[in-house]
């Protein structure tokens, strides 16, 4: 018996050295790969609306790997994610499962949900090409396809390549037009580079106002929070903000979502907050304070973001194109986008 | 190549085909770059301050160790910052000049392989300087002057009598930084320059080959072990051993005037470019956000990356110590591998040591889980991998290599004859090593300890990976707001970093001082 004691107390030890995750405090933990200070104003209402405490652990590279990795033992509840790629991703490695709520399907429009329920997106952003308001004004009828034409020779921007916000827009050209059509764009796009690209979404607006380009690509929100940061506001300015194809196939919306892991140590809770990210509320302060497009349909999106008109979106299924990544990776390198 | 193009998806296939060789260029650019830019740092300034004598030399001698405290990202911030179109230095050239657009004039893009190269260069150096400078103050400067009086001019004697007593630390110091710069990703990444890391990267988080990841790391790592191992097969019959203590203060060259002003300008520039300039924008930007900036959340990040810095600090130093002494006592080729296996992680990015971790200590945990649960006891949860243990197994993984090189260069200069003096004294191994060796080289356990805890401080990729809930470090907190170029909302962090940094600075430089 002794040995079974010493063997029991250690366990308890261990357990107790260790961050462990007890079931019994109310509380929910969260992989994501947004920024935690973006999100912690909606995950504060939360925790104030029903006292459950929120766990947030963000990284932009590995979370997959490492929820993987920790299997059945996973303390992570839900994860949060910046595009699509990774919601079908964490998905079809099998580390979700499915969440039957009328909530959720009440508050969010089914092309936004998995058909089995896997993944919910929360909200969804444009992907947009910026254009000079000096040197070029406003340009209503662009297209990405534009991007690739002699005419815009050294005048475009972009952040790298291998971005998801990129991969993503890159999978859905695949999706339209094939393979074989998407690389001959991408090469023109890349031969009308002005420089290589380097920096975020904001870096490229930037360049635009230097005059170093006349166009970027960057995603709609960014432009908002530009808007309100009094360092970069004069670059905000400097730029029209463009929804292309609007008279083809739609601009191409990613879209910000969240999956219910596997293995979830809070599964009540995690449901919860699932529901609570989709309500009024939280979409209102997705829409508010990050300028994003809540997917609730009753909910507006921010007298700012409203201004810059309503747009046709691309309506291809979001899977649809997240089964492109693969192919969209492995084109930006034949065509050293980034190099 | 046929083995190698066996693949589970056929993805090393498609880097051969595209990308491979642009990345293997670039790496192999910005390694013989930085090597030969650290060079030309840290050589004249280790050589001028061990061996010159000069006004404020008292300074500069521990000052120029200082940029080793600023985290790399940042510098590399900093200096786009100031450095790119809208950035003051060309913002001023335009008012200045009357140019009106980029079209008018020329600048050097800072965002291009050069500009990872200065900044890698400016950050690492002082790893050579630091031990260049150790050599050459440990030489005894009864030699030079031998040699001097044989005729030779000061820059033959330096260059047939000193250069080649300091060439193994050389190699540790010059392995140290290519090993740095094959695992930063971070830094070479902000200035648009892909590498084999990248490949790395992308193979494994993108494409999901770990096997190709894998291949890339192990003949990454695989070309720098034949590297290093050539240069010490290279000095194999080459044996030097000093005797510490030998300072030589009044054989120091006191410079003449042009002399003088021309090394006290390359010594001065070299550190405000590396520390000062960088430091001061930092300063800058904290004062300028300072409420935006200042929580209480602050104090905890600080205290967290003090205490795990300290404790890895003092495990990595205790693991070089144990495999520095096994070597010395059961030299072979056994003990020599296990020292050069134990040092590879240093060039790993952080992130793929972090994943690589976690693969076997998440597996002993659901082995352990399965077993308990078994044997009907409850499941206890990530033991290993969820807490702080892997944080700080991690770590050590990535900075042993730190601790093991600057013991092992220490004792390097310790002669084997004093051990068998000390054994042929009636002493035992363990007495020969506290009572000869270890305070022989006291010197080289302060400097291994004071090296891991600033790389400790820096690092970022690992902590942001294995970290638990609820456990910030000053690096990850200061991440989120760099990931998103918010280097403004940053600044007081990363000013905590470099402050925290220096502080076993200070105590080990009074410690040294009371000691001599």
């Amino acid at each position: 018996m002794p040995i079974k004691k010493i063997f029991t107390h250690s366990a308890a030890l261990l357990a107790l050295t260790a961050t462990s995750f007890s079931t019994l405090a109310q509380e929910v933990n969260i992989y994501s790969f947004r920024q935690a200070f973006l999100i912690e104003p909606i995950m504060e209402k939360f925790t104030q609306e029903t006292d459950i405490k929120v766990n947030i652990l963000f990284a932009k590279q590995g979370l997959i790997e490492r929820i993987k990795r920790e299997g059945e033992l996973s303390p992570a509840d839900l994860v949060l994610t910046t595009d699509i790629s990774r919601l079908v991703k964490l998905t079809s490695q099998d580390l979700t499962q499915a969440v039957h709520s009328e909530v959720l399907n009440k508050n969010i429009p089914s092309q936004y949900r998995d058909p089995d329920n896997q993944w919910f997106a929360l909200t969804t952003r444009v992907r947009n090409i910026y254009s000079s308001s000096e040197r070029v004004g406003a340009v209503k009828d662009i297209t990405y396809q534009d991007l690739a034409s002699p005419e815009f020779k050294g005048k475009i921007c972009t952040r790298s390549g291998k971005h998801p916000y990129n991969v993503s827009l890159i999978a859905s050209i695949i999706a339209h037009e094939g393979e074989a059509k998407a690389k001959v764009w991408l090469e023109g796009v890349k031969a009308n580079l002005a420089r290589k690209p380097q920096g975020n979404d904001r870096a490229q607006v930037k360049a635009v106002k230097d005059g170093l380009c006349d166009y970027a690509l960057g995603n709609n929100y960014y432009l908002g929070k530009m808007l309100a940061n009094p360092k970069q506001v004069s670059w905000a300015e400097a730029v029209s903000i463009n929804f292309p194809n609007q008279k083809t196939t739609g601009s191409h919306v990613n879209v910000s979502g969240v999956v219910l892991a596997k293995y979830a140590p809070n599964k009540e809770n995690a449901i919860k907050l699932m529901e609570f990210l989709s309500s009024d509320v939280a979409q209102k302060m997705y829409a508010e304070v990050n300028y994003e497009y809540p997917v609730k349909v009753s909910v507006q999106p921010s007298k700012l973001v409203a201004s810059w008109g309503t747009f046709k979106a691309d309506t291809l299924p979001l899977a649809e194109i997240a089964k492109q990544h693969e192919a969209a990776v492995k084109l930006l390198d034949e065509v050293k986008f980034d190099l | 190549m046929s083995a190698f193009s066996v693949d589970s998806s056929g993805s090393f296939q498609h880097l051969i085909d595209t990308v491979l060789f642009d990345y293997t260029v670039n790496t192999l650019l910005v390694i013989a770059g930085v090597l030969l830019l650290s060079f030309c740092f840290a050589l004249p300034s280790a050589w001028f301050i061990a061996c010159c004598d000069f006004p404020s030399r008292s300074i500069l001698q521990w000052a120029l160790m200082l940029p080793l405290a600023i985290p790399p990202y940042i510098v590399a911030i900093v200096y786009t910052d100031l450095f790119d179109f809208s950035g003051p230095i060309q913002g001023f050239l335009r008012e200045f000049m009357h140019w009106q657009s980029v079209h008018d004039y020329y600048f050097p893009d800072i965002r291009t392989i050069n500009g990872a190269i200065l900044v890698l260069s400016l950050t690492l150096y002082p790893y050579l300087y630091l031990l260049l400078r150790g050599a050459f103050l440990g030489q005894s400067g009864g030699l030079f002057q031998a040699a001097r009086s044989l005729g030779l001019s000061p820059f033959q004697a330096f260059k047939r009598v000193s250069f080649p007593l300091a060439r193994s630390s050389m190699a540790v110091g010059l392995s140290l930084i290519a090993m740095e710069t094959l695992g930063d990703f971070a830094t070479v990444n902000y200035f648009a320059v892909h590498t084999l890391t990248t490949a790395v990267y992308d193979t494994w988080l993108e494409l999901g080959s770990l096997t190709t990841a894998a291949k890339i790391s192990s003949i990454m790592l695989l070309a720098l072990v034949i590297l290093i191992s050539l240069e010490s097969y290279s000095r194999r019959k080459q044996k030097t051993y000093q005797r510490s203590g030998a300072t030589h203060t009044d054989l120091r060259f006191v410079l003449t005037h042009g002399k003088k002003w021309g090394v006290l300008t390359f010594l001065w520039s070299l550190l405000f470019f590396s520390f000062i300039l960088p430091l001061s924008v930092l300063i800058y930007y904290a004062l300028g956000y300072f409420s935006e900036s200042l929580n209480t959340q602050l104090w905890q990040y600080t205290l967290n990356s003090f205490w795990l810095a300290i404790i890895v600090a003092s495990l990595a130093l205790l693991l070089a110590l144990l495999l520095n002494f096994y070597q010395r006592l059961a030299p072979g080729i056994l003990s020599k591998m296990t020292i050069r296996l134990s040092s590879l992680g240093y060039a790993v990015p952080g992130t793929v040591i972090a994943i690589g971790v976690l693969i076997p200590f998440t597996s002993l945990d659901l082995w352990l889980n399965r077993q308990l649960v078994e044997f009907g006891f409850s499941r206890v949860g990530l033991i290993f991998s969820g807490s702080l243990f892997i944080l700080v197994f991690g770590y050590l993984m990535r900075f042993s290599a730190i601790a093991v090189g600057s013991i092992e260069s220490s004792l390097a200069q310790v002669s084997p004859t004093l051990d068998l003096a000390s054994r042929s004294l009636g002493q035992n191994v363990g007495q020969t090593i506290r009572r000869v060796n270890l305070p022989l080289i006291k010197k080289g356990m302060l400097t291994a300890f004071i090296l891991v805890f600033i790389e400790a401080m820096k690092e970022l990729p690992t902590a942001l990976l294995l970290r638990p809930f609820n456990f910030e470090t000053l690096a990850t907190y200061v991440y989120q707001f760099v990931s998103d170029e918010m280097i403004e909302y940053a600044a007081l962090p990363a000013l905590l970093i470099v402050l925290m940094g220096l502080i076993p600075f200070i105590v080990v430089n009074r410690l040294l001082e009371k000691d001599c």
